[in-house]
């Protein structure tokens, strides 16, 4: 037999085969309960000013009133440009900020309203992947004792026990058992990776928060650690926050993903929606900056939504809807009233007065009934504004933005 | 380098499983034996540790040997000087096999008994000193740096507080009643039966006034480092583990700020021998008859243009102690740091 005679395959066991194989994209497990439920979260950092006596003399609004819900074993994806907010809520998810406001549900308890002594055992439950491999490892820590700390610490294995069980977790991870005596910088940028996801994994937690845990890592090295989250995803039944920026990932890792922009959540949607027919105009944008392979390779150009500006300051922010700086939609209501989170199909919400699809957006917002406002945005007497359901999840009823009726949701589209 | 070689990990991202044949070669050599093994590679470190070595068993066997009579430190040997009475008889300070260093000019004692008693004394001050100082620098230093506002803030004031003070005024001032009073403190205390409770108690006071004002450095130093470390994200990764404080303070970063910590103490542990030499000096330190290097080389002084030998060993060794603590330290340094390639 020549060496060409080998197909790469055959120099793998059966379980790497499966683990390197391109797996299909995630499902939500039908008709799961949400496991995390965020309401109305805000987190506003103090600027203060400089000298002897340091008063408070603004605020950035990192995070400004998001609301979403993490299914029992799914996985909710958060994407949005730099310094929108997506880490910041990650953060507050798990306590390493104080959140300003706003509930975050985890089973039956608040997590925002917990006091430090009471997030203890709620560490177990939520754990966090971080972005950067090479900071998130103490460098003078052995790997056996940085994936075994938490074991220590939360004290529930007895001290000759623990190295078996990190051994077994740097197994699941695809690390060499053998290696718990190495240090981080003997490790690549993947296998560092690994282990951060082995420390995430030591206490069996039921939700993670995953804060762009590829986007420091190769692209072929990305797609070994996107397989392997969705391996433990299934195996444990461990539920994602995912938070990226890079919207293929998300697109493959995420059956639901929230857009955010300016420390508010702009659309949400299920991904065949939130990717094919896009309401935002700001989802559309995002979308069509995405670089297309196919469309390289027939030359063409595409069309592109190039939103002019900058971010505005979120010490700041415009009045109204935040996008409506660069908004190409923007009309007078916009910097008048902010759109709401309206839902407009059976897994969809978005935030936006002249929300439709691309090219068919409506002339007249489709707010201002609801609102009670007129179509420029200022309050009509007589009008009633009807109730917006402004909660974290979704309802069996929603608002049709073409024929501007409400509409219920058939048996098979309940959830 | 041959020894780390064999533990390099393959550069790709490989699963491990296919690498079974090198698991042999990793297991049982933990990360203390690799840290020996580098310093041990490292000839100067090594040449360096041994003298340092020398001279600490030197100090340690000093009184032992005082003890079972074979160093005489204060046994006069007028007949061994000259008929004036100053310099001694023979050439170098009076060497020969009896007194290897020669003998004190003046009072005929054997210099080295008086050198080696000496270097116990000095050292010890210094040693203790410098670990007082640590203590003191580090543990303020990452509090202050770690938890920063309110209490970084108050730290800070107390560290320019302490270096705008006078220490050398308050020392000389402080000496005597701080001596006294030391002394009826730690009368009880059980004495190695060779310091007079004088010395020991101005011993304790020149630790405890370079510990005074020797820690602000250190806290500046260490402070830096955490306001650094307390950013990367393994230390949110250790607060979400529920890590309690002194975890985060002492097992997270303190293992960080140790490179540091140990290139100060090399730089702490000879300027500590100098200052006390210097207080011997002035008056402040142990007196004589007890020797500390300060004292002999104060003595010394007098003696340079008629017995330069008398000056030149107690200042010689005083140098080479410095040298080899400063080579020890920057050996350990490249050892424990695993990033450091030469």
């Amino acid at each position: 037999m020549t060496q060409a005679d080998h197909t790469p395959e055959d120099f793998m066991t059966a379980e790497q085969a499966r683990v390197l194989a391109p797996h299909a994209p995630s499902v939500n497990p039908t008709g799961a309960k949400p496991i995390l439920q965020v309401e109305n979260l805000r987190k506003y950092f103090p600027v203060k000013s400089s000298g002897l006596i340091r008063r408070t003399i603004g605020q950035v609004q990192a995070v400004d009133g998001v609301s979403f819900e993490v299914p029992a074993g799914g996985s909710l994806g958060l994407v949005g440009e730099s310094g929108c907010g997506k880490s910041t809520t990650g953060r507050l998810i798990t306590r390493l900020y104080e959140p300003t406001g706003g509930a975050i549900r985890f089973g039956d308890q608040d997590i925002a309203q917990t006091s430090a002594r009471g997030l203890k055992p709620l560490r177990r439950e939520i754990q966090m992947i971080f972005q950067d491999p090479y900071t998130s490892l103490n460098p003078r820590h052995t790997v056996g004792s940085i994936v075994g700390a938490p074991l220590q610490i939360h004290d529930i294995v007895p001290k000759d026990k623990v190295l078996p069980r990190v051994q077994e977790l740097l197994e699941i991870v695809g690390l060499n058992p053998e290696h718990y005596n190495r240090y981080p910088h003997e490790f690549s940028g993947g296998q560092r990776q690994r282990i951060g996801i082995a420390r995430a994994l030591t206490l069996q937690p039921k939700l993670l928060v995953a804060d762009e845990p590829v986007s420091a890592l190769d692209v072929s090295i990305q797609a070994q650690v996107i397989n392997l989250l969705q391996d433990l995803q299934k195996e444990f039944g461990i539920a994602f926050l995912f938070i990226a920026h890079d919207l293929a990932i998300v697109r493959h890792f995420c059956p639901e993903v929230a857009v955010m922009y300016l420390g508010k959540i702009v659309e949400i949607a299920d991904r065949e929606t939130l990717y094919n027919r896009p309401h935002h105009p700001y989802t559309q944008a995002l979308l069509s900056a995405v670089p297309d392979v196919k469309q390289a390779a027939i030359g063409g150009r595409r069309e592109r939504i190039r939103l002019t500006g900058d971010v505005p300051s979120p010490i700041n922010p415009p009045s109204g809807c935040r996008f409506r700086t660069r908004c190409p939609l923007a009309q007078e209501i916009c910097a008048k009233v902010e759109p709401p989170m309206l839902q407009v199909g059976p897994r969809h919400k978005v935030a936006c007065h002249f929300a439709g699809e691309i090219g068919k957006h409506p002339e007249q917002p489709v707010t201002a009934k609801l609102l009670g406002v007129d179509d420029y945005g200022t309050a009509e007497p007589g009008a009633t504004p009807s109730e917006i359901e402004q909660g974290p999840g979704f309802t069996d009823t929603w608002f049709d933005v073409n024929t501007r009726t409400v509409r219920h949701a058939t048996p098979d589209q309940r959830s | 380098m041959t020894l780390t070689a064999s533990v390099e990990p393959h550069g790709d991202d490989n699963f491990s499983d296919v690498e079974g044949d090198s698991q042999t070669a990793v297991a049982g050599r933990s990360p203390m034996q690799l840290a020996v093994a580098r310093f041990r590679a490292d000839k100067l470190s090594m040449v360096s540790f041994a003298i340092s070595v020398f001279i600490v068993l030197c100090a340690i066997a000093a009184p032992i040997l005082v003890a079972v009579d074979v160093l005489n430190p204060n046994a006069f040997n007028r007949d061994l000087l000259s008929s004036t009475g100053t310099n001694p008889l023979g050439r170098f300070g009076g060497v020969s096999w009896d007194h290897p260093f020669g003998v004190e000019p003046g009072t005929g004692r054997d210099l080295l008994s008086r050198i080696m008693l000496a270097m116990t004394w000095s050292l010890g001050i210094a040693l203790t000193g410098t670990l007082l100082t640590v203590i003191i620098g580090v543990v303020l230093g990452i509090v202050s740096g770690f938890s920063g506002g309110f209490i970084d803030a108050t730290v800070g004031r107390f560290i320019d507080l302490t270096l705008s003070f006078p220490q050398t005024m308050m020392l000389l001032a402080l000496s005597s009643p701080a001596v006294l009073l030391l002394r009826t403190d730690i009368a009880g205390l059980p004495g190695l039966g060779l310091l007079e409770d004088r010395d020991r108690a101005s011993g304790l006071y020149v630790i405890l006034i370079l510990a005074a004002f020797g820690w602000p450095p250190v806290a500046r130093v260490v402070r830096g480092q955490v306001l650094s470390i307390r950013e990367r994200e393994f230390i949110e990764a250790a607060k979400l583990m529920g890590a309690s404080r002194r975890r985060l303070y002492f097992k997270e970063v303190l293992p960080n700020v140790w490179a540091p910590i140990l290139v100060y103490v090399t730089l702490l542990v000879p300027a500590y021998i100098s200052a006390e030499a210097a207080f011997s000096f002035l008056g402040v330190g142990i007196k004589p008859p007890t020797p500390t290097l300060g004292n002999i080389l104060a003595n010394s002084v007098n003696y340079t243009s008629a017995d330069p030998t008398f000056f030149f060993l107690p200042g010689v060794l005083l140098a080479l102690t410095v040298v080899v603590f400063n080579l020890v330290g920057d050996g350990a340094r490249d050892a424990l740091d695993p990033k450091t390639h030469r």
